[in-house]
């Protein structure tokens, strides 16, 4: 059964930290502390990169989400009118909890049917090659890699910025 | 996991393995974390001194010989102040937020190679790694300005994170250069591919690049908007008193000397140098040029005025990030060129292999990289001169005119 | 298992790393006065009671700073890939940075020429 070894612990530990993290988000009030505990969640999810030994995403994890995306989220909340205190009441609540129980029953569907289902005569076997970071890039960046989805990366960027400051500039005319 | 080291000694003596390697881990731990925290408390002494001398004073010179136990006499009156909470803070955050900046900044130091052989952890990503960490301390001054619930406080917060988010893309940009150069992010792989060759040679605009940006990230003058004690009071930290206050501070310190050491590691070859195989001559050589980066990080905090935000904000967009996405450019193109010619030392596999080149090996690529980088020094320098020039005058009309109107005005009553 | 092994380290130290300003900030706790007053506490802004919230509403500026920078890092995590693998690219590799980067740059160019960038 499950083996209570060094990934193990620390698979549980991201775990907490990640759903403890959202369970913040969710329940708090004040929009700033919703934002530092998606933090902390994601930082959860950066660990669980770790364990699956993808060092490169979970840096990425920290760097993009925790460094960019939390100043982005600030600055965004502080584009609003005083939304730190939240009095409003939600309605509907019946509404919404089935809402999210019929999500939540998608996601584990996801997850566990294809495990259940799985042929085991297609599936195919676990490889033991550690694919580094290099790899990664010779696969982006050469000729029989993936240079396609590599451009189209870098367009829908250049797409993202241009919009946003399209859409901010008239945010500030207006 | 491999055995080494302390962890053998432990597991021969008959201890469990699993507890010999977590102890053996530990005191790395503690080792490594240890050289910032106890540098720390000889930097402010030096950062003191230094000030002090730049601008004709003695600095502290009474408690101690030369006044080396200042920091402690500090340290003290620290522990021992009233630290006051606002009542209107958010507690929790407000006491995390110090405590994140100074631990983002330590954390750097699991990733700097001291010798050949030391090192707190080689990881293969290790420059993405301290970014990564850096970064964390801004959302600290976020945390920070936001948890105090001060406008002053706030405004600053802000106008620091626009700043230090701003600063980190030509930062990483520059950093891009090393690790393309010595096909590597391990920090160890850099320090060895410049066995041959200093990066500073093949790049010397990615290094005033990291400088120029990593003077900013610590909120050093001339980029000192975290401080702009005459417009924001203190900034981000102006509730912050007593110990809280003092771990900003010295984050903020230690953070100078951080930078320092990784730009010796990235672009000076870290503990490269004569006998470097000895680990304390090599660890000596890391010093020596960190300590060096840093009198002149401090040399120039204390030369130049503080800049306006405005100012900060134009140097950035319209000159270092366009700037270092060309030099990125430059510098790739001229390598791929380079090894098609056959003018870059290789392997057997025909990859790029700088860390077994010799110096002669390297000459023709470094000579050709160099008087690239000079090729767009050139132009940019006498660009900024023109830039400067024009500014200057403008403000200067702008200021005639007023003068005159001044004049006008005054002879109208 | 073996990216793991060196992450320990870090895991280690990311645990340890609070409690070196953890350590002072408590030991100052219980050494230091605490006499707190209404006056005392009062947030520091001008000399008299704070008018308003501190919640106020900020300029749409910095959120395209925020924004750009965002652009730019995930541009970034692609670039350091190629920058790493470029031991082992021909040309052609160059030729795939290059045109990232330069459609990136194209992005650049017109904050410029929007002006959205100069601090206002």
């Amino acid at each position: 059964m499950l083996e209570l070894n060094f990934v193990t612990v620390a698979f549980f530990v991201f775990s907490l930290i990640t759903l403890g993290g959202g369970w913040g988000v969710v329940t708090n009030k004040n929009l700033f502390r919703g934002t530092i505990w998606l933090m902390v969640s994601l930082f959860g999810v950066a660990g669980l990169f770790l364990t699956l030994s993808a060092p490169f995403l979970a840096a990425v994890q920290i760097l993009v989400y925790i460094g960019a995306i939390a100043i982005l989220f600030t600055f965004a909340v502080m584009l609003t009118r005083s939304l730190t205190n939240l009095r409003e009441r939600y309605y509907r609540t019946w509404v919404n909890v089935l809402g999210a129980g019929a999500l939540f029953l998608l996601l584990v569907l996801g997850v566990i049917a294809p495990v259940w289902i799985a042929n085991p005569d297609r599936a195919l076997p676990v490889s033991d090659q550690v694919v580094r970071t290099v790899d990664f890039g010779v696969a982006l960046a050469s000729g029989e890699g993936f240079v396609l989805p590599f451009e189209v990366a870098s367009l829908l960027l250049t797409a993202a910025m241009i919009g946003a400051i399209v859409i901010a500039r008239d945010a500030d005319e207006a | 996991m491999d055995c080494v080291g302390l962890c053998d000694v432990l597991a021969q003596a008959g201890w469990d393995r699993g507890l010999a390697q977590f102890l053996s881990l530990f005191v790395g731990v503690i080792l490594v974390s240890g050289l910032p925290l106890v540098t720390v408390i000889f930097l402010i002494w030096v950062e003191r001194k230094v000030a002090a001398r730049i601008q004709d004073r003695l600095g502290p010179n009474r408690v101690g010989p030369f006044g080396l136990l200042q920091t402690f006499a500090d340290l003290i009156k620290l522990l021992i102040k009233e630290d006051i909470t606002p009542a209107a803070a958010d507690r929790l955050l407000y006491n995390a937020a110090p405590i994140l900046s100074f631990a983002s900044v330590v954390l750097i130091w699991a990733v700097v190679p001291f010798t050949p052989y030391h090192i707190g952890t080689d990881l293969e990503i290790g420059a993405l790694y301290f970014v990564a960490v850096a970064s964390l301390g801004t959302l600290a001054v976020m945390t920070a300005g936001w948890a105090s619930n001060n406008k002053y406080a706030l405004l600053g917060a802000f106008r620091v994170v626009a700043l230090l988010v701003s600063y980190e893309i030509p930062l990483v940009f520059a950093l891009i250069v090393p690790v393309l150069l010595a096909g590597s992010m391990s920090m160890m792989d850099i320090v060895h591919a410049q066995a041959g060759m200093w990066f500073v040679f093949m790049a010397p605009l990615a290094m005033v690049l990291f400088f120029v940006s990593s003077q900013a990230e610590t909120g050093r003058a001339p980029f000192d908007l975290i401080e702009a004690e005459s417009e924001l009071v203190a900034g981000f930290n102006i509730e912050y008193s007593g110990m809280k206050f003092g771990m900003f501070f010295a984050a903020e310190f230690l953070h100078v000397f951080t930078n320092g050491i990784l730009l010796a590691v990235l672009f000076f070859g870290g503990w490269q140098g004569p006998l470097a195989n000895e680990p304390l001559i090599a660890f000596v050589w890391l010093g020596i040029k960190g300590s060096l980066l840093y009198f002149v990080s401090l040399w120039m905090r204390n030369t130049l005025p503080r800049l306006r935000i405005d100012q900060v904000m134009r140097f950035n967009w319209f000159f270092l990030v366009p700037l270092s996405i060309v030099q990125l450019l430059v510098i790739a193109g001229l390598v791929m060129i380079l090894k098609e010619i056959g003018l870059v030392p290789l392997n057997a596999q025909g990859h790029i292999d700088l860390a077994s080149a010799s110096f002669l090996s390297m000459l023709p690529m470094t000579l050709v990289l160099f008087f690239a980088n000079v090729l767009i020094a050139l132009p940019v320098v006498q660009w900024l001169r023109e830039n400067g020039r024009k500014l200057r005058e403008r403000d200067e009309q702008r200021t005639r005119r007023a003068i005159a109107a001044n004049a006008a005005g005054a002879v109208g009553d | 298992m073996n990216v793991l092994n060196e992450w320990a380290f870090v895991g280690i130290f990311a645990v340890l790393a609070p409690v070196f300003p953890i350590l002072p900030i408590v030991i100052a706790s219980i050494l230091r006065p605490k006499m707190p007053n209404v006056l005392k506490s009062q947030t520091y802004e001008c000399g008299v009671e704070t008018i308003g919230d501190t919640w106020v509403q900020f300029r749409v500026q910095y959120y395209i700073y925020g924004l750009v920078f965002l652009v730019f890092d995930v541009e970034i995590v692609f670039l350091l890939p190629w920058a790493l693998a470029y031991h082992q690219l021909d040309l052609f590799a160059f030729g795939a940075g290059f045109l990232f980067i330069f459609l990136l740059a194209d992005a650049l160019i017109y904050a410029w020429r929007k002006d959205v960038l100069a601090w206002k």
